[in-house]
């Protein structure tokens, strides 16, 4: 873009200088969480790959996403899926018109937080 | 002129020329993975290390087959539109549109594996 003069008048905070909130980092995290899970879902297709494929190339697949480092990884897209969803959940809600007064908002933040917490240790004990 | 209705004369306007239609198909599949992901979870991740025999036998009846399978590919389709959200806000210049067209072939190429892994496991 032109390097134009703007001249000397205020410009809206961004990133770099606003307070971080927790609005804004839920926010973040809904994205980050989102693209960051290419990572488990191409390890569950190599998965059902190496399943389709043989025993032995099954076993040394299962294997490496079952190690401390696979285990480490699986564990953090578990907590990224349930943190996506629920936090897809309060956007199809906002899409609604509704729980946009900051208070609310606020309190749907935690909610998405403390839950996706909460349904992650759920899953690690269930299964 | 007179003749164009408001809905009309809005078509193609806005910088993507697309209108809601983006923001329609993530509404779409993000209702349908909020089903698909739940059960998802709880069938991939019961076979999650578990020996070949019983994965191939568990994935080849049908519900953990249609679910692994809807999944993968509802999943990887919102990720495609997703993933090109991310592109377009943060890569500017030349590089924007090889990355975008790279990611719908990484997620086109995962869906397929991943479908036909399934299919030949359940078949």
């Amino acid at each position: 873009m032109a390097d134009v003069n703007r001249g000397n008048r205020p410009l809206s905070p961004h990133l770099t200088i606003y307070r971080p909130q927790l609005t804004s980092v839920t926010s973040i995290l809904t994205r980050i969480t989102g693209n960051a899970l290419l990572l488990g879902a191409l390890l569950a297709v190599w998965w059902f790959l190496a399943a389709a494929t043989s025993p032995s190339y099954f076993e040394t697949v299962d294997g490496l996403i079952t190690s401390w480092l696979g285990d480490l990884v699986m564990l953090g897209s578990l907590w990224a899926l349930w943190y996506h969803l629920l936090s897809g959940l309060r956007h199809l809600y906002w899409d609604t018109g509704r729980g946009l007064e900051v208070p609310t908002a606020e309190k749907l933040g935690w909610a998405v937080i403390i839950g996706s917490v909460v349904l992650t240790l759920v899953t690690v004990i269930i299964l | 002129m007179a003749f164009l209705t408001d809905r009309k004369r809005a078509t193609g306007l806005g910088s993507a020329k697309q209108g809601t239609s983006h923001h329609w198909h993530m509404t779409i599949t993000s209702v349908a993975l909020l089903i698909l992901v739940p059960l998802f979870i709880f069938t991939f991740g019961r076979m999650l290390g578990a020996p070949h025999a019983d994965v191939v036998a568990y994935f080849a009846r049908p519900f953990p087959a249609i679910v692994a399978a809807l999944t993968l590919l509802v999943g990887f389709d919102h990720f495609r539109h997703g993933v090109q959200v991310l592109i377009e806000d943060y890569v500017h210049g030349p590089m924007r549109k090889p990355l975008i067209l790279l990611m719908i072939c990484v997620s086109y190429g995962a869906a397929a594996t991943g479908l036909f892994a399934i299919a030949k496991i359940a078949l």
